[in-house]
């Protein structure tokens, strides 16, 4: 049958299962364009091409699907270039698709041409500049297959104009992926799954310290299996929150910078230090010498590269999460009790729980927002952040008890992520609440996306914690910069309220404590367009506790009443 | 530190040596020399590359190399019996006095020569490494005008 290369393009996506596509138009993609005109693929109009590829990620990581987007060629593809990078950082599968100018201008600086391929080539886990027509199917085909085995990841294709309007006879095949340089991980060493068995069977002090390939994975059902079954207590990084329950009695909560005094504590003190699906990220690790100085380290990831790069283990274990906690829990011989850990462990979460003080006139704990949301949805929520205090109090003071209910650039630390990741997010999960967690300064940075919830009437719920700062920024100014706030002072902003109802959204403005409740509520009624609450936060309240960079996670500042 | 000689088999596709090239400079691996060139098979390509490194930097390179979905094989073939060559080009100055001198050189190198100007040579040889340098100190007192080295290529030595 003859067929467009565009059309080609869409049949190919459907076969892989795509029902939206984020995107944005322009010249290089139009013949796509004309063709989704007529497509059952629903697309999302987006108002910035950042905004489409973060919508198309959070798409992904609230689903579990492959994310796709398009954008046009030069500028429509550069400003992609942060999402890809959030997604490739974060391990998340994503196909993005990219216009190109036709063939024969490729080279020659032709309007709207810029080497897409060539600029995110080391943030992307493979891309693709089409040559033929006739590639199409198989390119699409490879690009999906890359962007969700192994380790998940972003896929470019780049699609030069004229191979989209070329008309091709075509002919569909069911014909597997062959690729010589790129083979689907299955199996785990029973070797190294017996020695790991051994050693939890006769660990003290055990701690699991679990990351976002386990969500990844899904294997969150095994990882509590194993964790009840030898009650060993959990740690999760920031990309791992919701891979294990919240409010399990061995959840310690989130480790690392801002993670819990008990977490740190534990993983400073523990004997085998179990790692599934992580990658001691300096954020996790802190000075790298002085991390689980006393443990024997199981390491258990996909991607074998991630094995022995920032800290050596003793046992790695290459390969799917799911597979190897399968494979090792039948060995592991149940225990009743660990009594003098979990003793030690309940005395650190007594003696050091998440605490902050009182807010001034006119202010609000922007802890308590966040324990607000969590009080009202009682987890049954997503709820995505963007980046900075905010993305840190939403993971310190809500309790995650379900994967892909907790969205964030963990990696990058994109500002500007959690808006548009929570538009994909409703989009993929109509029946959730989605809300973002979202700072004054992260929020301008994708704002205009107000229009794109607005247009398609998507609930979603921006909370924003307004300290007319850059909080994070400020934080550190204020503790390592002698207090000189240098650039960070945000006070000049807009009015949030007139803002969304300007876009036809809702906005709430908030500056009491005993408003919080309602106004939550009041926005958790709205079915048919975003709202924007505005709380106004204290304005220095700090993130705390904290490992001030370059120290051992086991010097941590603040966290007491007084602050 | 170590140098390490890996054979790199590569999918003989456009953008596979920028793949390489992106992930060594990323990742703050130092390139001794690389080479590229075809093999029997017209579909793969064949890179040799000396990277410097001890044993934990280079089962990183390796490693992440086996991430680029165009990278086939990567055979570490430092500690095998191997051949290993370089080919090297000299343009040497030599005028009549000292003509004699440097053919003779050229001999107990079994060098040739490949070009002859008024006042300089282009001599040709190829051998491991250490031939090589051997041969570049020797022709320096003459004065080097030019010199390129290939980099090196190797094959791991019997049936294998």
């Amino acid at each position: 049958m003859k067929m467009k290369g565009a059309e080609i393009l869409l049949h190919c996506l459907q076969k892989e299962g795509v029902d939206v596509v984020f995107g944005y138009p322009g010249g290089a993609v139009l013949p796509i364009y004309d063709a989704l005109y007529d497509s059952s693929i629903k697309h999302i109009l987006a108002r910035h091409e950042q905004g489409a590829v973060h919508a198309a990620d959070g798409y992904a990581r609230a689903s579990g699907k492959t994310g796709v987007c398009i954008a046009t060629s030069g500028p429509g593809g550069t400003n992609l270039v942060t999402g890809i990078a959030t997604a490739y950082m974060d391990s998340i599968p994503l196909v993005v698709f990219t216009g190109q100018v036709s063939s024969s201008l490729i080279g020659k600086d032709a309007f709207q041409e810029a080497d897409i391929t060539g600029i995110t080539l080391p943030i992307t886990k493979h891309n693709y500049l089409l040559e033929r027509t006739e590639d199409v199917a198989r390119i699409v085909k490879e690009a999906f297959h890359i962007a969700r085995t192994n380790r998940p990841g972003p896929v470019v294709v780049d699609l030069p104009k004229d191979l989209m309007e070329k008309s091709i006879d075509f002919e569909d095949n069911d014909d597997e992926v062959q690729m010589r340089g790129y083979r689907v991980m299955k199996g785990v060493n029973s070797g190294q799954i017996i020695n790991a068995a051994e050693m939890i069977n006769q660990a003290e002090r055990p701690v699991i310290y679990a990351g976002g390939g386990v969500i990844a994975s899904e294997a969150s059902a095994e990882l509590k299996e194993m964790a009840e079954k030898m009650k060993i207590p959990v740690t999760t990084t920031l990309m791992g929150m919701g891979a294990f329950p919240g409010t399990s009695y061995l959840s310690l909560g989130m480790l690392g910078m801002h993670g819990t005094r008990c977490a740190n504590y534990a993983v400073g003190e523990c004997d085998v230090l179990i790692a599934v699906g992580v990658r001691f990220d300096d954020r996790v690790t802190a000075k790298i010498e002085h991390f689980a100085p006393n443990a024997s380290i199981i390491h258990i990831d996909i991607d074998a590269a991630e094995i022995g790069k920032n800290v050596d283990v003793d046992v790695p274990i290459v390969g799917q999460v799911k597979e190897a906690l399968r494979s090792l829990i039948p060995r592991l011989q149940a225990r009743e009790e660990l009594s003098e850990w979990h003793q030690t462990i309940s005395r650190w979460k007594d003696e050091f729980p998440l605490r902050y003080g009182r807010p001034s006139e006119g202010r609000i704990m922007p802890q308590h927002v966040v324990e607000k949301i969590y009080e009202l949805t009682q987890g049954d929520a997503i709820i995505t952040t963007e980046v900075g205090q905010n993305q840190m109090w939403a993971a310190q003071y809500y309790q995650y008890k379900e994967p892909r209910t907790f969205l964030s650039s963990g990696g990058l630390g994109t500002m500007g992520y959690g808006f548009p990741a929570a538009i994909g997010a409703k989009i993929a999960r109509p029946d959730m609440k989605v809300i973002d967690i979202a700072g004054d300064g992260s929020i301008q940075m994708n704002i205009q996306e107000l229009g794109t919830a607005v247009q398609y009437k998507v609930p979603v719920v921006i909370c924003i914690l307004n300290n007319h700062f850059l909080g994070m920024v400020r934080q550190w100014q204020g503790l390592f910069y002698n207090g000189r706030y240098s650039f960070t002072d945000m006070s000049h902003q807009p009015d949030f309220v007139k803002l969304a109802e300007a876009y036809g959204a809702v906005g709430i403005r908030v500056t009491k404590n005993e408003e919080v409740e309602g106004a939550l509520r009041e926005a958790f009624q709205v079915t048919d367009r975003p709202v924007i609450i505005d709380f106004w936060v204290e304005r220095e309240a700090n993130v705390y506790p904290m490992v001030p960079p370059g120290e051992s996670p086991l010097n941590m500042l603040g966290g007491e009443l007084d602050e | 530190m170590n140098k390490h000689t890996l054979a790199v088999i590569v999918e003989n596709k456009p953008g596979v040596l920028t793949r390489v090239a992106t992930l060594f400079r990323r990742r703050c691996y130092n390139i001794d020399s690389l080479t590229v060139g075809t093999t029997e098979n017209p579909g793969i390509s064949r890179m040799t590359i000396v990277v410097e490194g001890d044993n934990k930097v280079i089962e990183q390179v390796t490693k992440q190399l086996y991430k680029l979905v165009d990278v086939i094989k990567v055979i570490d073939i430092t500690r095998e019996s191997a051949v290993d060559r370089e080919l090297v080009l000299i343009k040497v100055k030599a005028d009549n006095n000292v003509r004699a001198e440097i053919v003779q050189l050229v001999d107990i190198f079994r060098a040739r020569i490949v070009d002859i100007g008024r006042n300089s040579l282009i001599v040709e040889a190829t051998g491991d490494r250490g031939k090589m340098d051997a041969l570049e100190d020797s022709f320096r007192p003459f004065g080097i005008i030019e010199l390129v080295r290939t980099g090196k290529v190797a094959m791991v030595r019997g049936s294998k």
